[in-house]
């Protein structure tokens, strides 16, 4: 620490250069940022999957659907601790571009599985005894401006109701949150199925999925088995997997987006160390006498390879930790924004990673100058100055 | 006229010196060259997208869907109702019959060949009007599905794209087994994604009785799709959303494409400021270099105008050589590579190519020449403004 001194005097020896060298490194962590959220927003279901949650799917496609008649079947299953169903709406609010989910379910089997959202009793209790009731998301109230008591209406694109219309109204009997921070935890709509199944037009008696909850102590793929082989053979078979492994075989389906990302974060990454690099070596090579001086001074070989190295450590962090900053407060601004439609958030595995890197880019870019400085002999560097 | 041979004698003199810069030089290029590959890559996606989504959209060609739908798999129309979109006025009759094609789409489970991750491959059941409601489509090899029978033509990207589509193959989905017949090509389009077969097998493998979701008709003309619309809207038996296949497509993949776009652009400008920031560095120097130089030139009896210019010539040059490599290798690796991704629209795959066109290295290119003009700017007056003087003294 006694040195940071002279490392921040020979970082600043020239302004604009430094300069220049840290609003690269900060451009560089700024889209690091900007990209972990584009590649959280993919992987998004996934990032709240839980392994003890299974989802029981029709064999042949999510969108073909499952007989209510299964819900017993499947409860009874041992190492079942809950079920509860769900159905893909697919409605939108006042305009095509709004779209958000919204599920129709029974309220006491759905919070039975999904213990992690929260809601005040009083807002269930009047939620359940209204039958054309629905509770929304705290980010989907945030976006629409939608309070306890407002009446909204969904525009349906799959479910026409018997009467033939396609608008079904709603009331926000309540607001829930969730204990997962992550975003897209509560940019969905939840409302009654009774009254979803009365009033449809066709597919009565019939749901999209089946989600359920295994005893803590059961094993989760045993109970997939058991199930799947109760309605082998059946007129609807099922294929049950964990919540998480369900998840993650979705997010495959937009194609290999997580490496486009790091493809593109390599080649920014690339170019990043080439300047930084190419900025120390410059810095080294225009100091070379003053290196000659200090040794002469007595400062050792190591010593000196650590000043270097720490300089470009130093101009890494700050334009590291200033990328990282902005990139962070942009990612909350967006998700604020279209947290509802795409979930942007940033992981503190991204954080780590960030960090990772500004080590790794520090050394790497300063270390062949650093080793250049160290192995000057103090004649041949004082002649050559 | 004295001005421009100074400029050329500053400038070829400055080109000169240049492998005396190399390293710096060599990041500058680098620094735009990333750009503007990542640019085109990034964009390519979303011009390969739109492409094969317009490529399908014909003007002549309606499609009807229920009203509200937004897509075919979230509508539904019964026979009765697809029987009076048919005999319609405005609908292309050959002979006595309208050239229609009532369809069903589904999705089913198939592995990608890439990742061998589970994908939802459309699964069209069509009419033998099929392949007359559409343009530029055709058997390429084997021969079309006889109807009645569990047999599947395959698009010809969905083949390359998706395990188990070889021609006369078998597979299974669910519980029924369909034969491998033929492989149909649509100059690149969207059908090209998709698996079809006759209607009317489908609609009992999917026990989905007598309906339908879409009715594809060939318009008499592209004006009168508002006929058509019109005698059906007025109808009470349907209630139905008519929109040109080309409208239709273009809103299909509007979600997607304008998403790539929204994340592709500003992640070239901020990209492109950094490599300002990288070019500017490299001139900088540069002229840190040539001080002495510069000085000796000046004291010659040259201009600051020349000394400026040449400047910002050479910071160009380079941009402009980073862009081209980053042209050219964004070319060669993305262009034609293909990939399938989930349209949300019909929550099923489009398989696509990365278009890297000639609009796009436009696009980046002037982005580096940008960058190269910017980034020369600066360090060019503080070349022209250095005083002669101080700079011999370091001599």
């Amino acid at each position: 620490m006694k040195y940071f001194g002279l490392i921040w005097r020979n970082a600043w020896r020239k302004k604009i250069r430094t300069s220049l060298t840290i609003l690269s490194v900060f451009v560089a962590f700024l889209l690091f940022a900007l990209l972990s959220a584009v590649g959280y927003a993919f992987g998004a279901g996934a990032n709240f999957a839980n392994a003890e949650r299974l989802i029981v799917i029709n064999k042949i496609t999510l969108i073909n659907p499952l007989p209510i008649a299964y819900q017993n079947r499947i409860a009874a299953t041992p190492g079942v601790r809950s079920v509860t169903h769900n159905t893909w709406f697919g409605g939108y609010y006042q305009d095509e571009r709004n779209q958000f989910a919204q599920f129709p379910v029974e309220p006491e089997e759905y919070f039975s599985v999904y213990p992690e959202l929260l809601l005040p009793d009083e807002q269930f209790e009047a939620w359940r005894k209204n039958r054309t009731g629905a509770i929304v998301g705290q980010a989907l109230a945030d976006q629409y401006g939608w309070e306890v008591g407002d009446r909204i209406p969904i525009q349906a694109t799959i479910w026409t109701k018997a009467d033939g219309g396609r608008t079904w109204e709603f009331d926000i009997e309540g607001i829930f949150t969730s204990e997962t921070a992550a975003a897209g935890a509560t940019a969905f709509m939840l409302f009654q199925y009774d009254y979803f199944d009365e009033a449809r037009a066709f597919g009565k008696g019939t749901i999209g999925w089946y989600v359920l909850r295994v005893e803590p102590d059961a094993d989760p793929v045993q109970i997939a088995d058991a199930i799947d082989q109760q309605f082998a053979n059946s007129a609807s078979e099922t294929k049950t997997s964990t919540e998480e492994a369900f998840a993650a075989s979705f997010a495959k389906q937009y194609g290999d987006i997580g490496l486009i990302v790091r493809l593109i974060l390599g080649a920014v990454f690339f170019t990043l160390l080439l300047v930084a690099g190419n900025t120390m070596s410059q810095s080294v090579r225009e100091r070379i006498s003053e290196l000659a001086v200090l040794k002469t001074l007595g400062f050792t070989d190591l010593s000196v390879l650590l000043t270097v190295l720490a300089e470009a450590m130093l101009i890494l962090a700050i334009g590291g930790i200033l990328g990282l900053g902005l990139g962070w407060l942009a990612v909350e601004a967006l998700n604020a924004q279209y947290g509802t439609q795409v979930p942007l958030y940033l992981t503190p595995m991204a954080f780590v990673t960030a960090f990772a890197i500004m080590v790794a880019a520090g050394i790497l870019s300063g270390i062949m100058p650093a080793l250049q400085a160290m192995r000057l002999t103090i004649t041949d560097a004082l002649a050559r100055g | 006229m004295k001005s421009i041979r100074q400029i050329v004698a500053v400038t070829v003199l400055n080109l000169r010196n240049l492998p005396q810069r190399i390293a710096a030089s060599v990041v500058a290029v680098i620094g735009v060259g990333a750009v503007v590959m990542v640019f085109a890559a990034v964009l390519s996606m979303a011009t390969g997208f739109e492409r094969t989504m317009l490529a399908a959209g014909a003007d002549d060609t309606a499609v009807i869907l229920r009203s509200g739908s937004t897509a075919e798999l979230n509508s539904g129309l019964s026979n009765e109702q697809a029987l009076i979109v048919a005999n319609a006025p405005g609908v292309l009759k050959d002979g006595d019959r309208a050239v229609v094609s009532a369809e069903l789409y589904v999705i089913v489970d198939l592995k990608k060949k890439a990742t061998d991750s589970e994908a939802n491959v459309p699964f069209r059941g069509v009419q033998e009007n099929a392949f007359a409601v559409r343009n530029n489509i055709g058997i390429v090899e084997g021969r079309m599905f006889e109807p009645g029978k569990n047999e599947i033509i395959v698009g010809r990207a969905a083949q390359q794209e998706f395990q188990g589509l070889e021609l006369d193959s078998v597979i299974r989905f669910g519980k029924s087994e369909w034969s491998v017949v033929g492989v149909f090509e649509a100059a690149g389009g969207v059908v090209e994604s998709e698996l079809w077969t006759d209607v009317r097998v489908l609609q009992g493998a999917y026990r989905r009785g007598n309906s339908f979701q879409s009715v594809r008709v060939r318009l008499e003309s592209a004006a009168s799709i508002e006929t058509l619309r019109e005698a059906l809207e007025a109808d009470p038996r349907i209630d139905p959303d008519v929109t040109s296949e080309r409208e239709y497509y273009a809103k299909q993949s509007q979600a997607l494409s304008t998403f790539i776009k929204v994340i592709g652009y500003p992640l070239t400008i901020l990209m492109s400021i950094g490599a300002i920031f990288g070019a500017l560095n490299t001139m900088y120097s540069s002229v840190s270099v040539r001080g002495k130089e510069i000085a000796t030139l000046r004291a010659l009896g040259f201009g600051p105008l020349p000394v400026m210019v040449s400047t910002i010539i050479e910071s160009t040059l380079l941009a402009l050589v980073g862009g081209l490599i980053g042209s050219v290798a964004a070319f060669l690796i993305f262009n034609g590579f293909q990939v399938s991704t989930l349209n949300f629209a019909n929550f099923s795959q489009v398989v696509f190519d990365f278009a890297v066109t000639p609009d796009l290295i436009r696009q980046g290119l002037t982005a580096a020449l940008v960058i190269g003009v910017v980034g020369g700017l600066f360090p060019a007056i503080r070349a022209a403004r250095m005083p002669v003087a101080l700079a011999l003294r370091e001599l």
